[in-house]
């Protein structure tokens, strides 16, 4: 990120590349919605060129990021949730689709048996939305403890609070999907 | 210790303070299930997968990159172009030392100007009557007026 700061175009190219897809499958996870997880994700880089000049490294770049990411999503989330889209955009990938990169089509593909990959899709369903019900904030912890591996200083920054009150945040998050997911849980420990 | 059990599953706690869950958790069932559940969890949560930007993403945020506007450092500006930074100290010297010499001239013409102004303002009732009062007979006939030195004659 120094070097960026220095106006190194180069080393902005290789942050984009080392961090977009992170970023959009955090952005994805916490607004459900791939085109609008992109556009977020866009805005966040765009918003780290601008603030290039002003970079002090005294957080982690990491940190920062996310930070501006997080806030971006929560504030999306509000804005749109009043109409937000029931239809999950990484629910099963339809053949015929655009995109093609979503791994459950790779999945489909490695297995031709389709009742197990329904089955599969639907268990992933179901998990999606034990995460899709948590709290916006404690949503968040749980991605950026779980998929970006940060350690609880850097979360607790991020989210703007103790680290004394990402713990207990963290405890609740998993006590709900404890619940949630107990019949699949369940089902996992019978086979 | 409820809220340490994740920071035990992570692997971050202390070694010390990882004794200490192990001897709780070998004491307290709850505890132990709980673990246990929150690993399942953990492990259910691996199982979704991943997607890839689309391959306009980056396209898109380098688009909106270039169309940022460039910010413009004056001074750097001025070092790139000296002509311009020679001439913009020429032109700045010569407006001051016009302007220092400026104020000595006009002041006097000031001046000058202000006393004339005072006289002719003084002499003005008299000189707008100047035609009618040389004409007018009654003051004709009267005696030149005494001055001062031939009051003091005639005392004599």
């Amino acid at each position: 990120m120094l070097d960026v700061k220095a106006g190194d175009e180069q080393s902005f190219a290789l942050l984009l590349h080392r961090y977009r897809t992170p970023l959009v499958n955090f952005l994805y996870r916490m607004v459900r919605n791939r085109e609008q997880a992109e556009d977020l994700a866009q805005e966040v880089f765009i918003r780290v060129y601008r603030a290039r000049a002003e970079y002090v490294p005294s957080a982690k770049f990491t940190t920062w990021l996310f930070r501006i990411a997080t806030n971006l999503a929560l504030n999306s989330i509000r804005d749109t949730r009043h109409q937000r889209m029931e239809v999950s955009l990484d629910a099963p990938v339809t053949v015929d689709s655009e995109e093609g990169d979503e791994r459950p089509l790779d999945v489909a593909e490695k297995n031709p048996n389709i009742e197990e990959h329904l089955v599969q899709e639907a268990q992933r369903e179901m998990i999606r939305h034990a995460i899709d019900k948590l709290p916006e904030k404690q949503r968040a912890a749980v991605l950026l403890h779980k998929y970006q591996e940060l350690d609880y200083g850097e979360i607790s920054k991020i989210l703007s609070c103790s680290e004394s009150a990402l713990k207990s945040l963290l405890f609740r998050a998993y006590e709900t999907l404890r619940v949630e997911l107990a019949p699949l849980v369940a089902l996992r420990a019978k086979s | 210790m409820e809220t340490r059990l994740l920071e035990y599953i992570d692997g971050r706690l202390k070694e010390k303070e990882q004794r200490e869950m192990e001897k709780h958790l070998a004491a307290c069932s709850g505890c132990n299930v709980r673990v246990n559940e929150f690993r399942s969890v953990s492990s259910l949560l691996d199982e979704l997968p991943q997607i890839e930007p689309s391959a306009a993403f980056d396209v898109r945020v380098r688009a909106r990159i270039a169309a940022e506007p460039v910010k413009q450092d004056w001074w750097a500006w001025l070092g790139a172009a000296p002509r311009i930074l020679v001439a913009a100290s020429m032109l700045l010297l010569a407006t001051v030392w016009v302007g220092h010499r400026q104020p000595d001239g006009t002041n006097m013409a000031n001046s000058n100007g202000e006393e004339t102004q005072i006289m002719q303002d003084q002499d003005l009732p008299v000189l707008e009557n100047y035609d009618v009062l040389a004409n007018f007979e009654p003051l004709t006939e009267l005696s030149q007026p005494v001055s001062a030195d031939d009051s003091s004659d005639q005392e004599m």
